[in-house]
């Protein structure tokens, strides 16, 4: 029986970490370059449900479409003010060390503005917990509602992808970005919405990660950044089903190794298999091989 | 050209020369101007009330200073807050009563946020200002860090809250306020076996702390002899601190009735509020770490409601002693104190009796004054608010008994 609640919650730790792998594949997979700052917009999103609910006094609804506004909006001036003019730069190190730098940028504003101190985070999900055979598995309202979340986002990414022609655009982008601008489109506005759509994804992880696990703090999204960050580069860096394949393997791997082997050494063993995946499948599960012509 | 050259090396050496000794006359000139606000702010007496930080109070030119440290941010930041509020309290009280041996005390407070860089460039700092006694640091790791600074040093240091026994071990001029960890985790496990709290318990401790293990270790050597039996001992470290579900699963699992939370407040309140999710209701037991859970900003204390802990201090107590502070520091600094700043006051009035059993003055240096308190702190017992007849032994342990505390109604009260 515990198995089984193990296994879910697993499964819901890894949704949260498949919808925050989600915006850093699709960044990588257009821009082709490492947002590390992604992890601190989730932290961003969650300040900002709890700015608006717990100390504004805001119905849980407005306060989750602020944060998502601004999330996005967040996203995409980052984007404009620190990726951008650097996109040209020789070295594809200025654009990561910027991320490092935007990422601590925001962790320390988040510190001045609301201080170090652990907020209780109010749950934005109002569902009650559902009982299962005789009460022995009991799975939460968040589990539930984040379960859901990833599955609705997964669906509607593919779809929007493949059907329409901002969608297109993307796709195109992510090929050939020469080429891509040679048939018309507009490759900056592309990478715009790109990280508008990682930057919301990242808000609404944000809600759920702090509803599950009620703290926060100005560095709440920095491991679940990296975690999910080692997800996507374990699906596949690049591919939105590898995220979530990775997300949520990660996420059970993370579980049952702490039910099974040790509480303490479940993060080792993360990243050991992520080293033994790396090691047999260099691109990852779901990753494509790009041959380079000469 | 090689002229030129020469002319111009002569022009900036003379330049750099110059700039030095201008550097030089400045600073001679701002320590006078520095001594001499000093002066001015000595003739004028009597402490200003917006220095929060510093309390600055001289009657005829040497007062003691002494130095505390501690998170008034972070994680950790209600121990902070508490042992600064703590202390200046105490030292205002000792002030307006005359002082120690007629001696004014200077007070400076310096965050440290948790962490044990900033824990000793704190100490750093308050060595720069004068600092001549150290009241701290707040919490384990840092005093551990802060210790081997001070050992080196010489300086007397008197913390009030740094649990681990490695903050005095082979430190002679560190002495505690508080219990050492094994002593609480001794105690916690002789008073569920006695007083018959539980009989199968599960612990969910951080293994990367050493406040944390520390407690644990000698919890489960003392379990050994107690009429419970540990179910389950699952350990969290730092960077894995959010879910506990699968540590609480396995406690559930294991039939537990009781959970020993040997570790800090912020995790213990995500513990509660994950215990409440999946409805597993056992008895939550702690200790000192987990005093300030009900302060924890947005948190619904109800869950907190019948939580234990093992700590020296209740608010609630009935002596005029307890009394007296509880109501002075609710005045002056509008929250009710918790055993943080109770320790940290004690800790002020011990350096008082030690000082005033050595006779020491102000004029003494850092190292003479030390090694006066260190032979006069096995000699003396305080009465204090943590404790009645405090007594230390030369390695710098306390000696005193444990009160058992339960949360009801939103408040710490003391089991009879």
């Amino acid at each position: 029986m515990s198995f089984i609640s193990y296994l879910i919650n697993g499964i819901s730790l890894g949704s949260v970490y498949a919808i925050i792998a989600l915006g850093y594949t699709m960044v990588y997979g257009i821009a082709k370059m490492l947002n590390f700052a992604h992890g601190d917009v989730i932290m961003v999103g969650g300040f900002a449900v709890f700015f608006a609910v717990s100390m504004q006094g805001l119905p849980t609804f407005a306060g989750m479409l602020l944060a998502v506004v601004l999330c996005t909006v967040l996203g995409i001036a980052i984007e404009y003010i620190a990726y951008r003019p650097l996109r040209q730069a020789a070295s594809s190190l200025a654009v990561l060390i910027t991320a490092i730098g935007v990422s601590y940028f925001l962790q320390n504003v988040a510190l001045l503005i609301f201080g170090a101190n652990t907020k209780a985070f109010t749950s934005v999900v109002t569902i009650p917990a559902v009982k299962l055979a005789n009460e022995q598995i009991i799975i939460s309202g968040e589990t539930i509602v984040t379960i859901i979340s990833c599955i609705i986002i997964m669906t509607a990414l593919t779809l929007f992808i493949n059907k329409t022609k901002a969608g297109q655009a993307m796709l195109a982008v992510s090929e050939d970005k020469g080429a891509a601008q040679l048939m018309g489109i507009n490759v900056n506005r592309t990478i715009s919405l790109t990280f508008a759509i990682g930057s919301a994804l990242a808000a609404i992880a944000g809600m759920l990660l702090c509803s599950a696990y009620p703290s926060l703090t100005p560095y709440t999204g920095s491991m679940p950044g990296i975690k999910a960050f080692v997800a996507a580069v374990f699906g596949g860096i690049g591919s939105i089903p590898g995220a979530l394949i990775g997300g949520i393997v990660l996420g059970v791997i993370e579980i049952l190794s702490k039910a099974y082997i040790s509480s303490q050494l479940s993060d080792a063993i993360v990243f050991l298999v992520l080293i033994v995946v790396l090691l047999v499948k260099p691109t990852g599960i779901l990753g494509k091989k790009i041959q380079e012509k000469v | 050209m090689k002229k030129f050259q020469k002319i111009m090396s002569l022009m900036l050496a003379s330049a750099m020369i110059m700039t030095m000794l201008a550097g030089c006359s400045n600073s001679n000139d701002a320590s006078n101007a520095d001594s001499a606000a000093a002066e001015t702010t000595e003739t004028a007496g009597e402490e200003t009330a917006e220095s929060t930080d510093t309390t600055a109070a001289s009657s005829d030119g040497a007062a003691f200073k002494i130095g505390a440290i501690g998170p008034a941010t972070g994680g950790a930041a209600v121990y902070g807050i508490a042992v600064q509020n703590g202390a200046d309290l105490a030292i205002k009280e000792i002030n307006a009563a005359g002082g120690i041996n007629g001696y004014q005390i200077e007070y400076n407070f310096q965050d440290d946020e948790c962490d044990n860089e900033k824990s000793v460039n704190a100490y750093n700092t308050l060595k720069d200002w004068g600092m001549q006694m150290l009241v701290g640091t707040t919490t384990s790791g840092c005093c551990i860090a802060v210790a081997a600074e001070s050992a080196n040093d010489n300086l007397f240091q008197i913390t009030p809250s740094g649990s681990s026994v490695d903050c005095i071990n082979g430190n002679d001029n560190v002495f505690q306020v508080c219990f050492t960890d094994p002593n609480q985790g001794v105690g916690a496990a002789q008073y569920i076996g006695t007083n018959g709290v539980a009989e199968k318990v599960a612990v969910i401790y951080d293994s990367s702390d050493v406040y944390s293990s520390g407690i644990y270790e000698k919890f489960a050597q003392e379990a050994a002899n107690q009429p419970f039996e540990i179910v389950a001992s699952e350990a969290f470290t730092a960077d894995n601190k959010t879910d506990f579900s699968v540590q609480l699963q396995k406690a559930k699992d294991a039939g537990a009735d009781l959970v020993f939370l040997p570790i800090y407040y912020t995790e213990a309140s995500l513990i509660l509020t994950q215990a409440n999710a999946m409805g597993y209701t056992p008895k939550f037991f702690g200790c000192d770490g987990l005093d300030g859970i009900l302060n924890v900003e947005n948190f619904d204390t109800a869950l907190a409601e019948g939580v234990m802990l093992l700590t020296p201090f209740a608010a609630d107590a009935e002596d005029e002693a307890t009394k007296a502070f509880v109501s002075a520091y609710v005045e002056s600094y509008g929250d009710t104190p918790n055993q943080f700043a109770a320790d940290a006051y004690d800790a002020v009035y011990i350096l008082k009796a030690a000082i005033e059993q050595c006779g020491a003055t102000p004029d003494d240096s850092v190292s003479d004054l030390c090694e006066k308190l260190k032979a006069v702190m096995p000699e003396i017992t305080v009465d204090g608010l943590t404790g009645e007849a405090m007594s230390w032994d030369t390695d710098g342990a306390v000696n005193k008994s444990p009160k058992a505390m339960e949360i009801v109604n939103g408040n710490y009260s003391l089991i009879q």
